[in-house]
């Protein structure tokens, strides 16, 4: 374990490894340290970025009006309907409400809005001072679903109460409680809900179009392109194919307990992840569907020859250049690695906000010797390693942009803000398309760092 | 006109006060911003600052948990303090509290001056630096008093009595711009020292906000004002403050009048001939000489481009929306060039606002223009139904209100999350006021001719 670089806190040692320099022990799921600028976010905001897709619900922050105002449309989460998510509510309270309590004002909120929008069902989020205040949420939400005739869920997200992976639990706790009271007639055997897909830049509509084409049936979006009524019928489904490690895994256990519905964990991003995520599914299928093997391999096939020639145009000049990534989960590292190793390129750094021991391990498993593994980094750490491995393109969200740009290296947002769809196999030719827009721009040629080299 | 009656607020069009010290305390040169809270407010407003500025901000979090909620977060902010001057060697730690340790009670205060006592008593080496420390609690007011409070902090925790300026000294004037573009800002520095004069403007993020590529990733930026020129701001010739909204209020100018009687100009932000106008005159009551030539030759040229535009302008209804001082002072710019404001809001709520309105366009309109304060997007577009605006002057936040009208969006201010080059906007001064005509009359023109089946290529 390196301590050589002077940025990295004497507290935050065992959290950062290098590969091959000792065996794998890395410490994580641990409290920010205070005063390190970590990349994390609260419960509140694990719990609105799993929700908020969710297009025909009322998404009610019960706070000042910062939590609301900081997640109004800000991800590319894309509806093929209605688009009452792109709007930001709050009960905005004020200090005579922290005083005297904001229940009477989130119950008239709460009822004006739904009288206004109509919305199916309505989420109301608890932020930091709810929890301090003390309000009660579930009460309030109890009532006005009695008076309203909809589903009214309070999501328990406190920001102080953990972090984003805590957020992740209370909004599959309340999606959960959608669940078991709708009409499943209609679904058919080959049934399956996608979990843990937000539809950024219509990436779900990609997935779903392979499904149809192996001749499933996909009962609920959860959540991206997500309606209500869905999410109240998705206990028909035969199986839940579960995305991104954290956000819906709990959602996927929680119904597997109570209707006995298995679930796959899958991965779109890349072309390696992709096809043996169809693969998967067929093979789960295949005892009730003969033929739907073939017809994947058909499937994955035909995409395959028609993107190779084109990722191999990439590949030849994107060989041998360097990546770094840092995102939220780490289950969207595993698919990054593997993807960039598509692209003949080298990952030198791979971290996560939130991932588990069990991830790192698999990181430390999948990368090449000498590769950085850091769990909750911070901007001083992430741009110190940037710069010992003369990084040629970062992968992060909008934090870690001007992190990468400041230092004159490229960078690929593969957060919620994307606009490009980087799922399925289009998804990889895009990526491979915006990493090599990157690396390639003429603009490195001017920053200081390859001028001064 | 359909009354709008409701409790619920949607399309906020305000941020939160912590959001506003930590831009103020990003123009203090060598500080680190620092949130006393949970990790998540810090987060969201890095990444909200980040989209509009395109550069790094650090704001550093106390990031208490469940545990601190219940018995208190000093030990962690403490923590905090400590590890940023080890890893930061900050020159400053802006401390902001949030709705959260405002509610379970953190003596903010007093938890400094214990971290201070504990690091003289352990002879800490370096010394903690300055450890500036305000109250933000989000419930009460937007960004902009989170803002304005941070710069008082500022100048009354580091501006002691008797710490002025030494003999022989220049003549210097204190510059209290608001919240204002890095491009204003240097603009604003070139302007003063046009006059000779020297120049402490706090804050100052022209450069930390806004500055070069690196070899190195600065840990803190470099530029914003320095802490040794806020401990002389007690010995200038005089202070210039932006914003009508805080005249009377205890503001940073009003504590340097009144602990070292340095006199103080309220102004308005300098957008249009009238308030730039007042800058100047300021500038020039200051230094005790008059403007010089170029800025004449500017004034000229921006006169000169009001006649050019005045038939394309007159009569045009804008509706303008924002921080309440920028609001009044586009507002004071657009009736000067024949633009009917129809609708002045904000989330603000000052409750100064509609005289202020009333003021600066007193004069040049018949009737004062409609002014909300404390309103929503959802309010705004309300109203918008029945005021049929020909252009919208805001921020990024209400391009949605834009596409839904048909009408062309000026993008001023921030946040301008939708748009390249939010942090080099020029809005201040004889220059910013042209480059603002000059958006607004090709806005309309350009509306004009999308409109047009014809096609003309001559206006």
């Amino acid at each position: 374990m390196s301590t050589t670089a002077p940025v990295i806190f004497q507290e935050r040692q065992d959290q950062i490894m290098r590969k091959g320099e000792g065996a794998f022990d890395m410490n994580c799921n641990r409290d920010s340290l205070a005063g390190a600028v970590s990349q994390r976010a609260c419960v509140f905001c694990g719990s609105r970025v799993v929700l908020y897709p969710i297009a025909d619900a009322l998404h009610l922050v019960h706070g000042p009006i910062g939590c609301a105002a900081y997640t109004w449309d800000i991800r590319g989460a894309l509806s093929s309907g209605p688009e009452l998510h792109r709007l930001s509510f709050s009960t905005d309270l004020q200090e005579k409400d922290i005083i005297f309590g904001g229940e009477e004002k989130l119950y008239r909120a709460l009822t004006e809005l739904i009288d206004r929008h109509e919305p199916k069902a309505a989420f109301v989020y608890s932020t930091c001072i709810v929890g301090i205040i003390g309000d009660d949420l579930a009460a309030i939400c109890r009532k006005v679903a009695a008076e309203k005739g909809i589903p009214v869920l309070p999501v328990q997200s406190e920001g102080f109460k953990g972090n984003k992976r805590e957020g992740y639990g209370a909004a599959c706790k309340a999606m959960f409680n959608l669940m078991g009271s709708g009409d499943t007639s209609g679904i058919g055997p080959l049934g399956i809900n996608i979990l843990g897909d937000f539809n950024l830049a219509g990436e779900i509509w990609i997935i779903r179009d392979y499904f149809e084409r192996m001749g499933i049936q996909t009962v609920a979006n959860i959540t991206g392109d997500g309606r209500v009524a869905d999410l109240q019928r998705a206990h028909g489904a035969a199986l839940n194919v579960v995305q991104c490690s954290g956000a819906t895994m709990e959602l996927a256990k929680m119904m597997k307990e109570a209707f006995g519905i298995p679930f796959l964990r899958v991965s779109y991003f890349g072309v390696e992840d992709m096809a043996e995520s169809l693969y998967q599914i067929a093979r789960f299928f295949e005892p009730i569907a003969p033929g739907i093997m073939e017809k994947t391999k058909e499937l994955v096939k035909g995409e395959l020859t028609a993107l190779y020639p084109k990722l191999q145009e990439f590949r030849r000049e994107l060989a041998g250049k360097k990546a770094a990534i840092y995102v939220g989960g780490a289950f969207k590292a595993f698919s990054l690695v593997k993807a960039f190793r598509q692209l003949g390129m080298q990952v030198v750094l791979v971290g996560s906000q939130t991932g588990t021991e069990e991830d790192y391990k698999e990181l430390y498993d999948i990368t090449d010797e000498g590769t950085i593994i850091v769990d909750d980094s911070n901007p001083l750490e992430l741009s110190s390693f940037l710069k010992e491995k003369d990084v040629d393109v970062f992968v992060g969200g909008v934090k870690e942009r001007p992190i990468a740009y400041k230092l004159g290296v490229g960078f690929c947002d593969h957060n919620h803000e994307r606009k490009q769809p980087l799922e399925g196999f289009i998804g990889m030719l895009n990526f491979a398309r915006e990493i090599h827009s990157s690396v390639m721009s003429p603009v490195w040629r001017f920053v200081p760092r390859r001028k001064a080299s | 006109m359909e009354r709008v009656d409701y409790v619920s607020t949607t399309n906020g069009c305000k941020l939160c006060k912590p959001l506003g010290a930590c831009l103020a305390f990003r123009g203090i040169e060598g500080a680190v911003p620092m949130l006393h809270g949970s990790q998540g407010c810090a987060t969201y407003m890095r990444r909200y600052i980040i989209s509009h500025f395109r550069e790094p901000m650090d704001i550093a979090s106390s990031s208490l948990g469940e545990k601190h909620a219940v018995y208190g977060g000093g030990a962690n902010l403490k923590q905090g303090l400590k590890n940023i001057m080890n890893k930061y060697g900050a020159g400053l730690i802006g401390v902001a509290t949030t709705c959260l340790t405002e509610t379970i009670g953190d003596d903010v205060p007093m938890i400094i001056r214990e971290f201070r006592k504990e690091m003289e008593e352990a002879g800490n080496a370096p010394p903690a630096p300055p450890l500036v420390c305000v109250s933000t609690p989000s419930y009460s007011g937007t960004h902009m008093e989170g803002f304005h409070a941070a710069v008082r902090a500022v100048v009354d925790q580091l501006c002691a009595k008797g710490s002025l300026v030494e003999d022989g000294e220049s003549k210097f004037v204190n510059l209290l711009p608001g919240f204002i573009s890095p491009e204003d800002l240097r603009y604003l520095k070139e302007i003063v020292e046009d006059f000779d004069l020297g120049c402490v403007m706090l804050p100052d993020i022209s450069d930390t906000l806004d500055g070069p590529a690196l070899e190195d990733y600065g840990k803190i930026p470099a530029g914003g004002t320095p802490v040794s020129d806020i401990k002389r701001m007690g010995g200038a010739a005089a202070s210039l403050e932006f914003g009508h909204t805080l005249a009377e209020k205890p503001t940073a100018g009003a504590i340097l009048l009144e602990r070292f009687n340095v006199s103080l100009h309220p102004l308005g932000i300098p957008i249009g001939l009238r308030e730039t106008d007042a800058f100047f005159s300021a500038l020039e009551e200051a230094s005790g000489r008059p403007a010089p030539e170029r800025h004449e030759l500017e004034r000229g040229r921006l006169v000169d481009s009001y006649v050019d535009a005045h038939k394309y302008l007159f009569g045009k209804r804008a509706v303008v929306y924002g921080e309440e001082d920028l609001v009044i002072a586009l507002t004071a710019f657009l009736v000067e060039i024949g633009i009917k404001p129809v609708l002045c809001a904000s989330g603000g709520k000052s409750g100064r606002m509609k005289s202020c309105i009333e003021t600066v366009t007193s004069g040049l309109l018949e009737t004062p223009p409609m002014v909300e304060e404390g309103a929503d997007f959802y309010k705004i577009e309300k109203l918008c139904e029945d005021l049929s605006p020909d252009l919208l002057v805001g921020h990024s936040k209400g391009y949605r209100l834009s596409k839904k009208l048909d009408a062309p969006l000026i993008r001023v201010g921030f946040p301008i999350h939708d748009r390249f080059g939010g942090q080099r906007t020029l809005h201040v001064g004889y220059r910013g006021t042209q480059r603002l005509l000059d958006r607004i009359v090709n806005a309309i023109l350009e509306k004009n001719q999308e409109d047009s089946n014809l096609g003309y290529a001559y206006m």
